[in-house]
């Protein structure tokens, strides 16, 4: 495996996840604006509608805040590679901001300087799972603020409800997100394994067990709506990833995603 | 109701409007957000801003062309609400929501749907670029709007706030019962 090719590769799943959301997608905010009933609330998925065909039939970002670049990358155990995976991704992501384009929205956490190119110190963020085979699977999820920054990390008592606290938080910063959204709940661990696995529970959606059917219509009879405005549809899906904790503790992590959860992945071999 | 309106805003402009009215709106508006606010504050205004919209987004350009221009959360912004509409600023553009209070009787909060970045940018059209030095998206843009919407007017200067009948309706509902 070469370095252009990973590199190719990493400009390649950006332009698309920025461009055009996964078909699953789609099919669901069609589905949300088929079963609305509130006008207003129908504007705004039919714009959101429209907003993606432009999107995609014309190459150009969804949305201009095209996102923190995170990746998942599913690295063959019989990988042999002579050079830096870490230098290749943001050598790509450098390359994606200037041809994509990406708004460069990179900055030190203190002084506010902006990167200009989409990379940092521990950025682009790198989620390593090691797989068998021998091939690189690269997959991008760009990851905007307005839902990155409603989400949080609970830790609740042994004795606390979880679900309680999820829909108390959820009722009180959707409108803010982007909804409907997609939420990643990550339940146990420690405190921030939970937010790490929130973050998984995003990559995995939308969830079909119960609890999660369970969780998302109880969202949806909040009636925030699309865009806070009010409405039947909040949330168009749920996962719920656990992991066990030490019996004094109960960390829940919510992990907000706007309407539009955009990734997209590519194999290298 | 649908509303097509043209820059500068007129006090009879913002009394016309209540909450769920739809708006369209033409002629130059100015985006800002948590940079641009805090320097409006330190050292003042580089544009008049009396009758003005206010745009929370900060875009993606190449060149001359606005690429992608969506809303950004206003709530970032709450703490300079009183003093952008003392500015004389009577429409305030993005998502989310403020508090409405501010609003009463001087100026109105339009919700763009956020995330629509790609259509905003169809109807928005670069005039200049103020406070440049702070970046893409933190910058001052002077835009101009060709027709920008359709945008719910989510607070009006009525009283009317859309976000609050929410939360109300929210509060009142019985308590969530165990999953």
């Amino acid at each position: 495996m070469r370095k252009s090719e990973v590199i190719e590769a990493t400009v390649r799943v950006l332009r698309e996840a920025e461009t055009s959301l996964p078909p699953w997608v789609q099919t669901l905010i069609e589905q949300a604006f088929e079963l609305e009933t509130n006008q207003v609330a129908r504007s705004q998925l039919q714009l959101i509608l429209q907003n993606i065909h432009i999107a995609q039939s014309e190459s150009l970002p969804m949305c201009q805040d095209t996102g923190l670049l995170i990746f998942n990358l599913q690295k063959g155990r019989d990988l042999d590679i002579d050079f830096d995976l870490r230098d290749a991704i943001a050598e790509g992501v450098r390359r994606a901001t200037l041809e994509v384009p990406l708004r460069p929205n990179v900055v030190d956490p203190l002084s506010r300087k902006n990167s200009g190119d989409n990379t940092g110190v521990m950025l682009p963020d790198l989620i390593v799972d090691e797989v068998y085979g021998d091939g690189l699977r690269i997959t991008a999820f760009p990851k905007g603020a307005g839902s990155e920054n409603m989400s949080l990390v609970g830790m609740l008592n042994p004795a606390d409800d979880p679900f309680d606290f999820i829909l108390q938080k959820i009722a009180e910063r959707a409108a803010n997100a982007c909804p409907p959204l997609f939420l990643g709940i990550g339940i146990g661990g420690t405190f921030d394994l939970a937010a790490r696995l929130a973050k998984r529970a995003l990559f995995n959606m939308p969830g079909s067990s119960e609890q999660e059917l369970d969780l998302l219509r109880k969202i949806n009879s909040l009636g925030i709506g699309p865009m806070g405005l009010g409405g039947d549809i909040t949330a168009l899906g749920v996962r719920i990833k656990k992991a066990s904790c030490h019996t004094a503790s109960l960390p829940v992590a919510i992990n907000f995603q706007c309407w539009a959860h955009r990734c997209a992945s590519k194999v290298v071999r | 109701m649908e509303h097509k309106l043209k820059m500068p805003l007129s006090v009879q402009d913002i009394e016309s409007l209540h909450v769920g009215d739809v708006v369209f709106l033409c002629g130059t508006l100015f985006t800002a957000r948590d940079k641009a606010h805090a320097l409006l504050k330190s050292k003042g205004s580089p544009v008049e801003l009396k009758g003005a919209a206010l745009y929370h987004c900060g875009p993606l350009i190449r060149g001359q062309k606005v690429i992608s221009a969506g809303p950004t959360t206003s709530g970032r912004m709450d703490r300079y609400t009183h003093f952008i509409l003392d500015l004389g600023v009577r429409a305030i553009i993005g998502k989310g929501g403020l508090p409405g209070k501010p609003f009463r009787g001087r100026a109105v909060y339009l919700a763009y749907p956020g995330g629509c970045g790609a259509v905003a940018a169809k109807q928005l059209k670069i005039r200049e670029v103020h406070l440049k030095e702070l970046g893409m998206a933190e910058a001052l843009w002077e835009f101009e709007a060709l027709d920008l919407g359709p945008m719910v007017v989510a607070i009006d200067s009525h009283g009317g706030d859309l976000y609050e009948e929410v939360r109300r309706s929210i509060e009142n509902k019985p308590k969530p019962t165990k999953c």
